[in-house]
């Protein structure tokens, strides 16, 4: 099994995720047969958040599988921490090194008790007793929850934003270099939502993890994201800084998706006449462009 | 994997067989078997290949599709054509790799073939052109007098008909929870144990869901003010058009016609 | 106006005389006029999926009444009656469709109610069209995106012809497109058909979009109003964990500037209109 190395645990100055010419085929060969990803490419580099966006069906989903192995190219190429996934090898050691929080990760649950269940990943990993301990109890601090209260009652108690922290803490304990979330917002009420942010600050700032977030809420994307790919029917309609990508109002739109408020406001505004700048991503933003322009 | 539940599933259409009733369709199945096991002339396999022949083109479909349903049967078609060719005994028509091959054997070996590969395409004509509520309410139609000796065949007819609505959502969360417990490193290392311990963290969250699917599709259906004693219509209920006359008048004259060559 | 939903002195307890018991809602006062549409916001297990089960009848009062229409959902002959004027949409659309055709689960209420095919298939046409599903008819609910997944419950419901319809957070798991589809296909249906809407959600630019607002926490009503009256209550729409609409809550950071930004804006028209008046 190949040595997987540069696990240093801060920023280091490589993309974390390079992917070039990735098309991805589902059940090729078959009536069903349909091209999920279609020539996409675009690189990741460590210590960012990035944004995957697109509506259902625009095949983000698809595309973050690439990146802990769980799906192989059809054509072109996914390297993960400097590592070629066409490799079998790598692709079946890659879960170790990048995390994926699936959609509604809540309903994955299966273990009696919590402790158990957040060990999972760790003792796959072959951890000893010890670490297995020590990184349940970390990552269930990361995500909120009081080790010692909670370790030994049943996931299947808690409510389901609480059963979600805890499969969430699942991904964590693994102490994944490359987290990849999946809609981990979808469904919680807004500070369900805003607990989930913190995990993944507390993350980034204390660790350095590349984050990688998937995602149709674009408040999120302008309020967290550093850049962001938009996709639409499995192909890369934009990518780059969100402040540059959501002046492209009609790539949005196509892609099914939304302009975050501050930025369909200031929109407005501009298309009402007034002299305002559209690039703008937050409500304190707009609050200080209004200011300025109130002012004049 | 999702190409090998083509047996079985429905594909709309507008061709004849679609628009015949349920039960003329399940009667034509069980006729069509019949003449294919009753087959033992020439005579006999003629008029089974005119009957699939009549079906398929009855269908709409093209070929193409009949292909695709016989491919998960291959292997056994195969392999009962084999054994047939080689322990018939007969006379001797050559040898191959030491083992003898008789005249008996070939043909008792096609005929077996034939009928086998009849009976797989006339049970996916059914399938096929038939949605499955439709196919529920014709076998709970026939079923229907059943009733009478306590067998509910309401209730057996909606349970086949929401598992068979079930049976693609199942798939495709069944996948979702094998990648996302794999992601977790299930099943990757390690023996054989290891392996069969990766069967607790993927049932286990399958039945929860099916658990709570059960409970709110109950829920939901109690909302749309389903009552399983109380009389349901059908947006399409089963009438007898004059298509369904003449394809029965049409598989029963077969039948006899079958009867007459057996004799 | 006329009164459609009573709810008096509704008291609801879940599991109860076991360990877990919790008393979901307390207490409740409510009523909703015909052709009202109406948000019920509050943070998770504040209560608003109970109240929604109460008003169809799936689940019953430990104390106090529910009535629909003058019919009480305490008296079981009246229950069938009141889900067929009350139609309940629920979060999870793979979890309420019933059939492998998107026509044949549209008619699976009809069915129920023993309606003539003729009828049936009337109500099945009229209810595709308004929930503009008809090219759809004849495509398997699996194969339909998360938006017409939902747009086909709210079809299922409507060949019932209800009085109202009750959505327990329809959008939580739709895209944008999805959600705006949903939301034009609702205030279309509230408008032009005055069919009562009563919408669960976690989306506060939803409730915005709403006649009326309610806002439950921990089983009880704290607050109820115009979305102007409720989100001009700021401070405690945020104590209770909940947002503002966007546009609200940037005219409430323009108001902390100190620019003279008046009360009651709600979305971003209000906003682009006050900034260029």
């Amino acid at each position: 099994m190949p040595v997987i190395t540069g696990r240093q645990g801060g920023r280091s100055d490589g993309p974390a995720v390079k992917v070039e010419n990735l098309t991805y085929i589902y059940s090729p060969g078959t009536p069903f047969e349909f091209a999920a990803l279609e020539e996409i490419s675009l690189e990741i580099m460590a210590g960012e958040l990035y944004a995957v966006a697109g509506a259902t069906g625009s095949g983000k989903s698809t595309l973050v599988q690439h990146f802990n192995g769980l799906l192989k190219p059809s054509a072109g190429r996914v390297s993960v921490l400097g590592l070629d996934t066409a490799d079998r090898r790598v692709r079946s050691s890659l879960w170790r090194e990048v995390g994926l929080v699936f959609q509604q990760p809540e309903q994955q649950v299966f273990a009696e008790t919590i402790f158990d269940e957040v060990a999972f990943g760790p003792k796959n990993m072959g951890l000893s007793a010890q670490e297995v301990e020590e990184r349940v109890c970390e990552s269930l601090t990361r995500s909120g929850l009081n080790p010692a209260e909670v370790r030994d009652i049943s996931p299947f108690a808690l409510s389901g934003g609480q059963r979600r922290r805890v499969a969430i803490a699942g991904v964590l304990a693994m102490r994944p270099q490359v987290l990849v979330m999946d809609e981990p917002t979808a469904g919680l009420d807004p500070s369900g939502r805003r607990a989930v942010f913190d995990i993944i600050e507390g993350l980034r700032r204390e660790r350095g993890v590349t984050v990688i977030l998937v995602t149709h809420d674009m408040e999120e994307v302008a309020r967290v994201a550093t850049r962001m790919a938009v996709l639409c029917r499995g192909r890369l309609l934009k990518e780059g800084e969100p402040r540059e990508v959501f002046t492209c109002l009609s790539e949005i739109r196509e892609a099914g998706l939304d302009l975050p408020a501050a930025a369909a406001m200031m929109r407005a505004l501009s298309e009402a006449g007034k002299p305002v700048r559209t690039d703008i991503l937050t409500l304190d933003e707009a609050v200080e462009e209004i200011a300025g322009m109130i002012r004049k | 994997m999702l190409s090998s539940i083509v047996f079985g599933q429905f594909i709309p259409g507008e061709s004849l067989l679609h628009r015949l009733d349920p039960r003329t369709k399940i009667g034509i199945v069980l006729a069509g078997s019949w003449i294919a096991l009753a087959a033992v002339n020439w005579q006999g396999f003629s008029l089974t290949f005119a009957c699939v022949a009549a079906g398929i083109l009855g269908s709409g479909f093209k070929s193409a599709i009949f292909y695709r349903v016989l491919k998960p049967f291959w292997l056994i078609l195969a392999l009962t054509f084999l054994l047939q060719v080689f322990l018939t005994p007969g006379n001797p028509l050559f040898f191959l790799a030491g083992l003898r091959i008789t005249a008996e054997g070939l043909a008792a070996g096609g005929q077996i073939f034939f009928r086998l590969v009849t009976l797989i395409i006339v049970a996916a004509l059914l399938t096929l052109t038939t949605p499955p509520i439709k196919l529920t309410a014709g076998l709970e139609a026939i079923f229907a007098p059943l009733r009478k000796l306590g067998l509910p065949a309401h209730e057996i007819a909606m349970m086949m008909s929401i598992a068979l609505r079930f049976v693609p959502t199942l798939f495709i969360e069944a996948q979702l929870l094998v990648k996302a417990q794999r992601s977790r490193g299930a099943g990757m290392a390690g023996g054989f144990l290891a392996r069969a311990g990766y069967l607790l963290p993927l049932l286990v969250p399958l039945f929860a869901k099916v658990i709570r699917r059960a409970e709110e599709l109950g829920e939901a259906m109690e909302a749309r003010c389903y009552r399983p004693d109380a009389n349901r219509s059908r947006l399409f209920s089963l009438v007898f058009g004059r298509a369904d006359y003449i394809t029965l008048g049409v598989s029963a004259v077969s039948l006899l016609a079958a009867l007459f060559f057996r004799s | 106006m006329e009164v459609f939903i009573e709810v008096k002195g509704l008291t609801y307890v879940y599991g109860k005389g076991t360990a877990g018991e919790r008393q979901a809602l307390s207490g409740i006062d409510l009523s909703v006029s015909r052709g009202e549409f109406l948000a019920v916001i509050g943070p998770n297990g504040s209560g608003k999926s109970t109240l929604a089960r109460l008003i169809n009848a799936l689940l019953l009062p430990d104390e106090g009444n529910v009535l629909v229409n003058g019919l009480n959902t305490l008296r079981e002959e009246c229950r069938w009656e009141i889900r067929r004027q009350v139609g309940m949409v629920f979060q999870n659309p793979d979890n309420q469709i019933v059939s492998a055709l998107v026509e044949e689960d549209v008619a699976f209420g009809p069915e129920n109610l023993g309606l003539p095919p003729d009828e049936v298939r009337e109500r099945v046409d009229e209810a595709l069209s308004l929930a503009g599903l008809a090219e759809h008819r004849r495509r398997p609910p699996h194969l339909l995106s998360g938006g017409l997944k939902i747009r086909l419950a709210v079809a299922g419901v409507l060949a019932m012809r209800p009085s109202c319809i009750l959505l327990d957070e329809p959008t939580s798991m739709l895209d944008p497109r999805g959600r705006r589809s949903l939301m034009k296909t609702l205030a279309r249906l509230n408008r032009e058909e005055g069919i009562t809407v009563l919408l669960v959600t976690h989306f506060m630019e939803e409730a915005a979009q709403a006649g009326r607002v309610l806002v439950l926490d921990r089983g009880r009503i704290a607050l109820c109003g115009s979305p102007r009256e409720v989100f001009f209550r700021e401070d405690e729409v945020l104590r209770l964990g909940l947002d503002l609409p966007a546009a609200a809550s940037l005219a409430r950071r323009l108001k902390r500037r100190g620019l003279p930004v008046p009360d009651g804006i709600l979305t971003v028209t209000d906003m682009v209109n006050f900034l260029c008046r």
